[in-house]
This record gives structure tokens, sequence and C-alpha cells, in this order.
């Protein structure tokens, strides 16, 4: 099960030039600065664009191969597209931008699944407006439901949250997080905000100047394992909501145990927490008697200079991999070297906003 | 002043039933000119742009001596399909449509390709990867957006024709209940002596209706921008 895409298009002085695998499942982020050939390449995919050279399949499904001459039309690729601009009908009520597309589709989604959806989305209030009364972030919700609807084998985002502003972002992140986490369809996420890729993403292909830079998962991207255009910026650690213990919750991970304030979420509930870089201190021996509430042992998996007298020391713990940005100072005091073992002290470690709201609740 | 001559009625009645049929008859091909124009580039497109809109420049008289030519029973066309169907445009209301549709034509297609034109092809692209095609981006996409510009070309295509008058009266004449619409009345009103009256009747008839028609055409019009506001 996978995504396949080779790629190579000239547009004047522009080339671009890509080869990636993907996963069929989860979320893919299509990272890179603007001019990147990002939205070229989910064009591509969708099928608006027609590369010169290239093969491009879903799961063994060809949908254009210039060496064979296949180029699928684009209304019959089952790709779902949701552009920058939402693009919503204008003359048509939300609920029938939402049913364009499943109507069309030549294996519907039953109507439960359809109010699954317009339930996960918060589509329900909105469904008789006109799109000329909806805000920018309800119009980039509905732009999701009306391409969730058709039944994609593949979902591409192209920025669908560019457009909006900080307060707009916020508002949509969470339903991001629910369709990745309910919608069993896998998604490509063009964007070029880090926040967003840590949030969302399973895995990332960085993309610069019209070449794939580099490749891996969201917890490489994190660690500054990508490519050379990033530094580390953290840690993203999937967990699980395992109990609570008087104002805290525990959340556990292959490698240990967080606890974190005391959150509305069920037991069980997946959730994704980012540790930055600046937050993790190192010690030689276990600290007692500290406010921090967590503590991890670690292995040290390499030292990376990132100039300014700063070192980033990337750890392993358990499967989950931290990164700590100390002084050089403090490396040489410490002695720190590769293979050994740390305690890393957790300053404070960041949860979905979701999550802290209870909204994860949901089934 | 107030009430209207049985002749008079009957000028207004030939009229909104010549302008009615034509607008309907020409909107099919100037929904064709406006979507070859607005969707296709091809060499010479310059040049079918100019010759379709001709009517609107060429003297109104000159259109009617030129479809006297070709319609005429003894022309070619004219002839043949008067023998082979039985259809006649001279000297009958039918041939006053004839003039009407042509001359308003440019109204509708120029309207019809504004609007088309208007339309977000982005929109189009979005229909697309939803999975319709052509003629249904078309149908349910398209033309519903550029509908009130087409209604809006119509309505004015349907005033203008209320005021031809150097095409018909060439083409097919001035005969009462045949091809005596509004503008011929007037025209007739004021070759008559003491028909002053009459004339200054129907002008402002005449005035009223544009008034009524032009202010429909401004409403679809607005409509139209509603949906992008």
């Amino acid at each position: 099960m996978s995504v396949d895409v080779r790629l190579r298009h000239r547009q004047g002085a522009f080339v671009l030039d890509v080869a990636f695998e993907s996963e069929a499942s989860g979320v893919t982020a299509l990272f890179g600065p603007s001019g990147a050939g990002k939205t070229t390449i989910v064009h591509a995919i969708a099928g608006l664009v027609r590369p010169q050279e290239g093969r491009i399949a879903i799961d063994g499904r060809v949908l254009f191969d210039s060496n064979r001459n296949v180029d699928v039309p684009v209304e019959d690729r089952r790709v779902g597209l949701v552009f920058q601009d939402a693009r919503l009908f204008p003359h048509m009520r939300v609920d029938d931008n939402l049913r364009f597309g499943w109507r069309r589709a030549k294996e519907r989604m039953s109507e439960a699944d359809i109010a699954r959806i317009v339930e996960m989305l918060g589509l329900g209030p909105l469904l008789a407006r006109t799109p000329a009364r909806l805000s920018g972030g309800e119009k980039s919700r509905v732009a999701l439901g009306r391409a969730l609807l058709a039944s994609p084998s593949l979902l591409l985002l192209d920025e669908p949250l560019a457009a909006l502003d900080a307060a707009r972002k916020a508002e949509i992140l969470p339903y991001l997080e629910r369709l990745r986490d309910e919608a069993r369809v896998p998604i490509f996420h063009v964007s070029h905000s880090v926040d967003e890729v840590l949030r969302l993403a399973d895995r990332v292909v960085l993309l610069d100047r019209g070449h794939v830079a580099g490749k891996g998962s969201v917890f490489d991207f994190a660690a500054g394992e990508i490519g050379q255009l990033l530094p580390a910026t953290g840690a993203v650690i999937d967990t699980r909501l395992e109990g609570h213990d008087g104002g805290l919750s525990l959340l556990s991970f292959e490698g240990g145990r967080l606890a974190v304030a005391r959150m509305a979420a069920p037991l069980g509930s997946r959730l994704r927490v980012r540790i930055r870089a600046e937050d993790v201190l190192l010690a030689r021996e276990e600290p007692r008697a500290i406010s921090a509430n967590n503590v991890l042992a670690a292995r040290i998996a390499s030292l990376r200079d990132i100039g300014n007298g700063q070192v980033d020391v990337h750890l392993a713990c358990g499967r989950a991999r931290l990164t700590a940005r100390i002084t050089q100072a403090s490396t040489a005091r410490l002695a720190l070297k590769p293979g050994e073992m740390v305690f890393a002290v957790l300053k404070s470690v960041i949860l979905d906003p979701r999550a802290l709201r209870g909204v994860g609740a949901l089934e | 002043m107030t009430t209207l001559s049985d002749a008079e009625i009957e000028a207004l009645l030939l009229s909104l039933r010549v302008s009615s049929v034509a607008v309907l008859a020409a909107l099919p091909f100037a929904l064709a000119a406006a979507l070859l124009l607005a969707r296709r580039n091809f060499p010479g497109k310059i040049l079918v742009d100019a010759v379709l809109h001709m009517p609107l420049v060429l003297p109104p008289v000159a259109m009617g001596y030129l479809l006297l030519v070709v319609f005429g029973t003894r022309a070619g066309l004219g002839g043949w399909l008067y023998e082979t169907f039985g259809i006649r445009f001279v000297f009958n209301w039918t041939g006053a449509v004839l003039a009407a549709a042509i001359l308003t034509f440019p109204f509708q297609m120029r309207a019809i390709r504004l609007s088309l034109e208007s339309v977000d092809a982005g929109l189009s692209d979005a229909a697309r990867s939803l999975g319709a095609r052509t003629f249904d981006r078309f149908r349910n996409v398209t033309l519903p957006l550029a509908l009130p510009g087409v209604v809006a070309g119509a309505i004015t295509a349907f005033a203008a024709s209320l005021g031809e008058f150097g095409a018909i009266i060439t083409f097919v004449s001035n005969i009462p209940g045949q091809t005596r619409t509004l503008p011929l009345a007037i025209y007739t009103a004021l070759q008559t002596p003491g028909g002053e009256a009459a004339a200054a009747r129907l002008a402002a008839l005449s005035i009223l209706l544009a008034l009524i028609f032009m202010t429909l055409a401004e409403f679809a019009q607005r409509r139209a921008r509603s949906f992008f506001a």
C-alpha cells in the first residue's frame, strides 16, 4: 500500500524533479518553502497539471505514466483535492456543496458515513447556508468535507490553512487532527509551517527548489534529521492516556511515561505531545527533589554542534526520540558522548489543545 | 392620451411577441458563440469576433437589405425555404422576428461571454476533481453562475429589439398586425395628418417599456454580483 510519485516537469526557469514513495496511510507532509514545487506536485497527482515525464500510482493503480501513455482524466482519478482558497460553489448551499462529489462517486458512502463526517467537521449548523455566509474557517471545513464525501483514495490538502489568520488556523487544526485520527484516507498535506507538520504529520517529504531534500518520520523531522534545511525543533511523541494520578494525567509511550496536568479525555485516547529542545535539561545522575514532573532515562544517540555555542543532543528514550539544546560548555562539563546514559529533565510538555479541552472524547 | 386605440394595442402586442420570439430564437446561437469566444482560441478569432459584432454597428437599413437579398422569396436561400418548407419571411411577422433576432444577437452574446469569463475557472477545476465531466461542469457550475448575466443579456436584447425599425421596415415592410411594431406605428402616426397625439402616446409607451426592462436587466446583474459578495 503506497503512493508512488516520480515527476519531471519544467515550467519556465523552474524545474521540478522529484521521486518519492509514501505509505498510503496517515498523513504525509510535503514540507518546504514557497517555490519548492509543493503545489505543482499535488496538482500533478490530482491531474490538473500534466507533467512532462513521470509516473504516479496509488496502491498500484497507475494514474499517470508518460512511458506508457497513461493519463487518467482528473474526474476519474478519485483523488480529493482541497484548495488553498476552498473553492466552494457559490450558488449551492453547503449541503449541496458537500454532496457534489458524493453524487458523482461510483461507490457512494452511506448516509451514516456522511453523518459521521458532518459531525466530525462540525458542519451540522452550516448545512442550509450559502458559502457567502460562511467564515474563512468554516469554508475550509466545508471544502474538507466535500472532498471526503467523494470517497477519495487519496486526499490532497494544498495548504488549506494558508489563507487563514492565526485564530482561524487554531480553529481548524483540531478538525484536521480528527481527520487524521478518524478518516481512513491517506492524506498528503502541503505546508510550509513547522508547527502544522509537527502537529499533524506522520511522515515528512522535505522539498527544496523542485527537489526532494530529505524524507523520514515526523520524529526524524522534529529531531532535525531530515535534510540540512532545518535545525531540530524538539521532539514529537505519540502517546496514549493511561490513567490519572491526583492532579496529573499519565501518558504512556514505548520508552516511558509522561505526567501532565490532569485532562478530561477518556482513557486510551491517542495524544501527541511535543517537547521543545530548549525545554530539556540533561543530568548525569538522577535528580531527586526537583519540581519537574518528568525525568526520563535516555541514551545519547548523537551530538550536533549548531553554532552560537549551542549543541543539540539527540536522545533515544525507548523508541521515542528527544532533543536537548544545551550549551557547548555544559556538553564539555558533563563530558557527553554518544552511547552514554543520561537523565532528561523536561521543563514542559506541549499537548494538542483539543486534549486539554477534552474534545478528544468524541468517538 | 390615456387610452390606446385597438390598432395601437395591436402594435404593442405584436412588438412584445416579435421581441420575445426573437430573443428566444437568438439565445442558443448567442450561447454557442459566447462559449466559442470565451473558451477557445483559434486562428482568425478576431475576425470571427468582428463579424459576430457587425449587427451592432451596421446601419439597420443595410441589414434589412441584406436580409431581403438572402431571404426574399426570389432569393436563393429564401426561395428554397419557401418552396421546400413553405417558410416565408417577407411581409410576415416571422421576418420581423428574424431581423430583430439578428440585430440584437450581439447584446446577448456579449453579456453571456462576459459572465462566462467572470466565472472562476478554479471552480471548474474543483468540480473536475469531484468527478464532474465537461457537460456536467458546464450545466451545474458554469452556467448557473453565468445565468444572471445571461438573463441580463436577454432582457437588454429584448428591450433593444422593441425599438428595431430600419431593418424591419426594409425587410418586411409596414403591414398592420404583421410587421407594424411600435416604432413603425409611431412612424405611421407621424405620416398621418393629426396623428401627433397617437405618436406621443406610443412614444411615451416605448419610454415606459425601455425603463421597465433596463431596470430588470440591472436587477439581474446585481443578482450575479451577489454570488461573490
